[in-house]
């Protein structure tokens, strides 16, 4: 009993071969939306590789561009196969192909899958990855005139203009960090002295942020300085005042963007691995509906289609014993040794 | 004799329409691309409204949107007309149509190259237009807390940071006003009481920036306050700081980019032009060759098309005297007015005539 059968006439299975040839197409424009999207996603961990620490895992952009590509290359040869196939003569040529064909199209969908846990499970990595980042990027603030890390304070000042956010959980992180470089101050004051010798490491500790970490949106002029002392500014009290500064930390904005992408990047594998999976079903009944036509002349006749050809147990219970055939030809019989036994 | 004469056998008139009418199809996308320039333009100046004094700028984006609607609408009677050019029962119902097409289609093509002209000639007027709107911007920076200026600061801030500008010339321009809303400053200190008195309009007057000015690429942490003070702050030199703040002012900042974004559009809105004049020159020949081939007997044979009947000074002098005719319609002709004026004089003395009977009785 063949699983999923259905009956197919001439117009059946035309209406079938062109609707299985746009759907082909469709996963095609699908491939090339998936590569743009490796592309994007690989272009905007590069540009915020510095405050990773230029370690951040490059895995799931790369399988992107890759499945993108492959994509649309089984996709295409797919439609290219829709659109032979009513033509007897070529379909003829075609019939080998069909099998591994199908095959390549079920293992590119477990690929499919793969990457979908990827895109899902990885985001963790990006997590840690950022939060480490950012706290060396803090630290090394400071360093403009040290080789390799002089942009540092740009890339940082960016991320938190553009992040809208400030310091690695919060602004607090900048307390604890010299930011000011030697060479800007004046180690010759009494201020600056007092603060040097007041902490163990000899580091020159402010409560104030950078100027990056500023609101626009806060009705009254940036307070970057003095930040928890509410007698130093007019009409100021730290711990009410919220539109100062912003509140967020950049391993949590950072993140949630990163978020984004992937979570969008994970439906649209999983709206592709499902029209993937439409395709191969569809091309399934189509070559079944040509292959079984009881009049192969006559392009009128009836035919059935189906997605197996024994039913859904009976095709597992084949699979099953043919691996283990698979495995017992490397096994001699016991049969056959006897005899040479005999004769010798 | 005609104007750029061109024989078209059956095969090569097929051949004229069917490229007409892609090149007709090609001609409604670069209309559907004239339209989205446009509104995109707009939308980038609509965004920074708020710094813009006056509107004059917008001339250009909204005939930009015009052109690229008309030319959608124009382009797709090509299309259709191409359709029924080689049926020669449909053909003639668009006959009356095409004269006023071609008068669109130049219309259009100098609507475009009034817009090219035009992005050119407003850079003055949006400058203008920029130095008010910004010098008011940063008046009523410290307005945060008056009705309908209340966002004045956050715009400020957002395109100095967006644009990497400071203040409307320089960030010297932030010097001259009172930055800080009188909210936040405390008039029992003495420091305060001093810069207030130490200027005639009694403003609180700083040598220091907001930090929207701040660059993030100087190497040191941004000095807002006390700019020109050299001993203020530790191995800073007022002269010769160049990285401290952003040294570009809005104005000229916001002038570059939109004079950048509208010369970008030139070269593309130069080649609609193009596109547009050659659906026009060849609606012409189709337009001859297929009449020339309906009036011939036999339907199949060959056809000539042109673009003037007869060469430009024969066609320009035919056209003259055709709307001298028309203008004379409205004049009076000199021979039958005196016939006229006659017939007049006679029916004015039989009506005096009879007028003058009654008073004798």
């Amino acid at each position: 009993m063949p699983f999923l059968s259905l009956k197919f006439n001439l117009q059946k299975r035309v209406k079938l071969a062109q609707g299985l040839w746009m759907l082909y197409w469709l996963a095609v424009i699908v491939g090339i939306i998936l590569f743009s999207l490796g592309i994007f996603f690989k272009i905007e961990l590069r540009k915020r590789s510095e405050i990773m620490d230029n370690n951040e895992s490059h895995l799931v952009p790369n399988l992107l561009i890759l499945v993108g590509m492959l994509s649309c290359g089984l996709n295409a040869f797919g439609g290219k196969l829709c659109h032979d196939s009513l033509d007897p003569q070529k379909f003829s040529k075609m019939k080998p192909m069909l099998r591994p064909y199908m095959l390549l199209c079920c293992g590119f969908n477990v690929l499919l899958l793969l990457l979908v846990l990827l895109s899902f499970l990885m985001q963790f990595a990006v997590y840690l990855t950022l939060a480490e980042g950012l706290k060396n990027a803090i630290r090394f603030y400071k360093d403009t005139d040290t080789p390799g890390r002089c942009f540092m304070k740009r890339t940082l000042d960016m991320t938190q203009i553009e992040f809208r956010c400030c310091g690695n959980n919060n602004f607090r992180d900048w307390f604890e960090v010299q930011w000011i470089s030697n060479r800007y101050l004046d180690m010759s004051n009494d201020v600056v002295k007092d603060r040097v010798l007041s902490n163990v490491e000899g580091k020159y500790l402010m409560d104030s942020v950078p100027f990056s970490c500023c609101n626009p949106g806060s009705p009254r002029p940036c307070i970057q300085h003095h930040l928890t002392n509410n007698s130093a500014h007019y009409d100021y009290d730290h711990r009410t005042e919220e539109l100062n500064i912003w509140n967020r930390g950049c391993r949590q904005a950072v993140f949630s963007y990163y978020s984004g992408i992937m979570n969008s990047i994970g439906a649209l594998l999983i709206f592709t691995i499902v029209l993937e999976a439409g395709d191969v079903a569809g091309l399934k009944y189509l070559s079944t509906a040509l292959e079984t036509m009881a009049d192969p002349e006559n392009p009128e006749c009836e035919s059935e289609g189906w997605l197996l050809e024994k039913g859904f147990k009976e095709t597992l219970a084949d699979l099953l014993s043919k691996v283990k055939t698979f495995g017992r030809a490397n096994q001699v019989e016991e049969g056959g040794a006897s005899p040479d036994a005999d004769a010798t | 004799m005609a104007l750029l004469k061109m024989k078209f056998s059956q095969q090569r008139r097929v051949r004229l329409a069917q490229g007409l009418w892609l090149l007709s199809w090609l001609a409604v996308m670069c209309g559907a691309f004239i339209f989205c320039l446009g509104v995109y333009l707009k939308i980038e100046l609509l965004r920074r409204d708020e710094v813009m004094e006056d509107t004059d700028i917008h001339a250009v984006p909204n005939l930009l949107m015009l052109v690229g609607l008309a030319s959608i609408g124009a382009n797709w009677v090509a299309s259709r007309v191409c359709q029924d050019s080689l049926d020669a029962s449909r053909f003639p119902r668009w006959k009356v149509l095409l004269l006023g097409w071609y008068a669109v289609a130049v219309l259009l093509c100098c609507l475009l190259l009034a817009v090219v002209v035009l992005s050119y000639a407003l850079q003055g007027r949006l400058e203008e237009s920029l130095k008010v709107g910004l010098r008011n911007g940063i008046r009523f920076y410290k307005d945060t807390d008056v009705p309908g200026r209340c966002f004045q600061k956050e715009t400020i801030d957002r395109l100095q940071m967006e644009f990497r500008c400071c203040g409307n010339n320089n960030f010297k321009d932030w010097f001259e006003i009172q930055w800080v809303s009188n909210r936040y400053l405390d008039f029992t200190s003495q420091e305060v009481k001093d810069r207030i008195r130490s200027n005639v309009d009694g403003r609180y007057l700083l040598d220091g920036v907001p930090f929207s000015c701040c660059n993030p690429a100087s190497p040191r942490p941004c000095l807002q306050n006390q700019l020109t003070d050299s001993r203020a702050h530790y191995n800073y030199e007022y002269q010769s700081e160049e990285l401290n703040l952003y040294s570009r002012g809005c104005r000229q900042a916001l002038t570059d980019y939109y004079m950048g974004l509208m010369n970008s559009t030139g070269p593309g809105v130069l080649s609609v032009i193009l596109i547009q004049l050659s659906v026009l020159l060849s609606m012409r020949y189709l337009q001859t060759a297929v009449d020339g081939a309906m009036a011939l007997e036999s339907p199949e044979g060959e056809s000539e098309g042109y673009i003037l009947e007869k060469d430009v000074k024969a066609t320009y002098a035919e056209v003259k005297a055709k709307a001298l005719d028309l203008l004379k319609f409205a004049q009076v002709d000199p021979a039958s007015e005196v016939a006229g004026a006659e017939e007049g004089e006679k029916a004015a003395e039989a009506s005096a005539k009879a007028a003058t009977p009654p008073p004798a009785s």
